[in-house]
């Protein structure tokens, strides 16, 4: 934080000629003491800290919890059990643990749905909003890393499907989940791995977490009304104010997560995980953490293979485009040229792609029939390139959305819109927990379409087209109005 | 000095190409010093030497599955009776989803016996059908009980999610009775 080093003056004398030397006091005086904060910000506002609490209560029980864990197969599953049993509050401690990461995705989703209800990610806030998807896939890795350790049969089997996703990938696929997996099949070189890693990466986590920070704490924190502050009646400062108001939160917050781990300490969990991993037992039903499941919901959405007769079909409507757009944009040169240029570029890409399927094409009975049927995109590879995409697709979100609108308020078709889209991540939630089979799947490819389409369509043209309601003129007029009972 | 008109800002400098020459070198110097780091996580050696294991089938009964472990991973060695492969032969096999012939997933001269690798094609789980008591699916073959895959006797992929045939490892008959896996 490049400010002017020393500013204020401290009276007790130790403190002074500390900060004289390193300004840590000055420092924190500016960044928590005076730091300007929205003074409309809501609760919702209190949930990055919260966040920031359950990262550091899983460090700290993580330490504790490794000193007594075995980060091998023979002896990883009964080093827990040992953890449970015999060590003094070893109990408590994986209970803390355990639930921590379920209470840690919740404060994040809250966290990020408040992003995206009051437009956090719009400018100047795009790069700390990047920053936060980088925090978010750490978090997921992190997570799926730690299921992984107590191996039990949803460890094992969980690491198997997950990590052959990768095998999904045409030719590099399997050289990568080999390499992944240290062998042949999820064995003790993945375990080992998956400890060090698991163990390293909420260090790596803390690092960008306070990166976040220091570019949330350059460009301000955005309001409900999603305007600038102009004027010191627009804000007030981070202590005591806002101080206040984030610990009481945070006490609300510990009763349900500290009650959970009292009272119902199993209620997330799969009884597949009391069983120790068996390489020669599948459990019937695979499902992830809770926290993964809309994702999992959108890899399952894939199901119709991309084939060459597919791939016909979709260059013969690209063929017909060329037409379309030369009437389509007819009074517009410039916009029919740059139509053009994508069609033809997506053309490309197609014809590509399919001649190398076609040319690397094994068939036993080569006929006209059994050419149309290879397959270009597997079913499999669509639902992976999905998963990883729905959350990369979060990184463009400042640019795909451009409304110089920021806040869900003053945009009421938006509103509507992001509700349905918080419906359907729900949804995908459900979906992601049932077998591939029947209705369920039918409701996750609706939603996964949603999804997709909210994203890519509706939010470049939402941006371009919607009425929005009138802004107030300054937070502090917007703070005055709600109190009034508006 | 003519290496004072080299500074000039048109075109490239003798310090362009130091630039360059010393970046490639640099990014040779960082691939190399990262490389032991990634291969490090490829199997080692003790895993690799596991790569290939051999089995004696001369005590399996005709209509009787083995599984052995190869590489961490189950495989089936099923002995068919000449019933069993005439059934299977019998039916048209081209517009199956992944078409392949019974013949060709078996070696010639050894008919009766089938290899098949025990992990199912859609996400990895281990289908069933091996033991006798076990549910054999629609096919008579293997069944996946995580999300409903059907194998036929051949180990194709027939009804379900699965998108390929249970895969045949690479093995070899190293004598009538002895094969050798990998």
């Amino acid at each position: 934080m490049s400010r002017p080093a020393q500013t204020e003056k401290f009276k007790n004398p130790v403190v002074q000629w500390i900060d004289e030397r390193l300004p840590v006091f000055t420092m924190l005086i500016k960044e928590y003491g005076v730091f300007p904060m929205p003074k409309n910000a809501n609760y919702f506002w209190s949930f990055g800290g919260m966040a920031m609490l359950m990262l550091i209560i899983m460090i700290v029980s993580g330490i504790v919890l490794a000193m007594n864990y075995t980060p091998h197969t023979s002896m990883a599953f009964d080093s827990v059990e040992r953890i449970m049993r015999d060590v003094n509050y070893g109990w408590l401690l994986r209970y803390i643990h355990m639930n921590g990461a379920s209470f840690f995705f919740i404060a994040v989703y809250i966290h990020i749905m408040r992003g995206l209800y009051f437009g956090s990610y719009k400018k100047p806030r795009e790069l700390l909003w990047i920053i936060g998807v980088v925090i978010f896939l750490l978090m997921m890795a992190t997570a799926f890393m730690g299921y992984a350790l107590p191996w039990s049969q949803m460890s094992g089997w969980g690491v198997t499907v997950i990590t052959s996703l990768f095998a999904k990938f045409p030719l590099v696929g399997d050289g990568i989940v080999t390499w992944l997996w240290g062998g042949f099949s999820v064995d003790n070189p993945t375990l080992n791995r998956f400890f060090a890693l698991h163990f390293l990466l909420p260090f790596v986590l803390l690092g960008v977490v306070f990166i976040h920070v220091w570019a949330l704490h350059i460009t301000g924190s955005n309001n409900p009304a999603g305007i600038e502050p102009k004027s010191e009646k627009d804000t007030l400062p981070f202590h005591p104010y806002f101080t206040s108001k984030d610990g009481f939160a945070v006490v609300v917050f510990l009763i349900v997560y500290l009650g959970t781990v009292f009272f119902a300490p199993l209620a997330l969990t799969e009884f597949d995980h009391f069983k120790s991993y068996d390489s020669m037992v599948t459990p019937p039903h695979i499902v992830p953490e809770w926290y993964f499941l809309p994702f999992y919901a959108i890899l399952k959405s894939f199901v119709f293979d991309f084939t060459v007769i597919l791939s016909l079909l979709a260059m013969g409507g690209l063929v017909a485009g060329f037409p379309a757009a030369y009437v389509f944009f007819k009074g517009d040169v410039k916009k029919r040229n740059l139509a053009f240029k994508a069609l033809g570029a997506l053309l490309a890409v197609l014809v590509t792609i399919t001649l190398l399927a076609l040319v690397t094409a094994d068939l036993e009975n080569p006929s006209a029939a059994a050419y149309l049927k290879v397959v270009i995109i597997p079913a499999a590879l669509q639902g992976v390139l999905a998963m990883f995409g729905s959350i990369l697709l979060l990184v463009v979100l400042p640019w795909l959305d451009s409304s110089p609108v920021k806040s869900a308020r003053y945009r009421p078709i938006y509103k509507k819109c992001l509700l349905v889209l918080l419906v359907s991540f729900l949804v995908l939630g459900y979906t992601g927990a049932q077998l591939p089979e029947g209705w369920p799947v039918i409701a996750g490819q609706i939603a996964t379409v949603y999804y997709f389409a909210h994203f890519l369509v509706i939010l470049p043209y939402l941006s371009r087209k919607e009425k929005t309601l009138p802004l107030p003129n300054s937070i502090h007029e917007d703070s005055c109005s709600a109190s009034k009972g508006k | 000095m003519d290496s004072n008109k080299k500074h000039q800002p048109a075109g490239e400098t003798r310090r362009d190409f130091l630039y360059l020459t010393a970046g490639a070198m640099g990014a040779v110097a960082a691939g190399s010093a990262v490389w032991p780091l990634v291969d490090s996580m490829n199997p080692a050696a003790d895993t690799l030497a596991l790569a290939s294991t051999e089995i004696n089938v001369s005590s399996v009964q005709p209509g009787q599955t083995i599984t052995v472990v190869w590489r961490g991973k189950p495989v089936f060695v099923h002995r068919r009776s000449a019933e069993e492969i005439s059934e299977v032969r019998a039916e048209p096999w081209q517009d199956l989803r992944d078409p392949q012939s019974d013949q060709s997933r078996v070696k010639a001269g050894h008919d009766e016996w089938l290899v098949l690798l025990g992990v199912c094609t859609h996400l990895g789980c281990i289908p069933m059908g091996s033991k006798v008591t076990d549910v054999k699916g629609d096919y008579n073959g293997w069944f996946c009980p995580c999300h409903g895959s059907h194998y036929d006797k051949s180990g194709r992929i027939r009804k379900g999610p699965a998108p390929t045939n249970l895969a045949v490892p690479p093995y070899e008959f190293v004598s009538d009775s002895l094969i050798r896996i990998g």
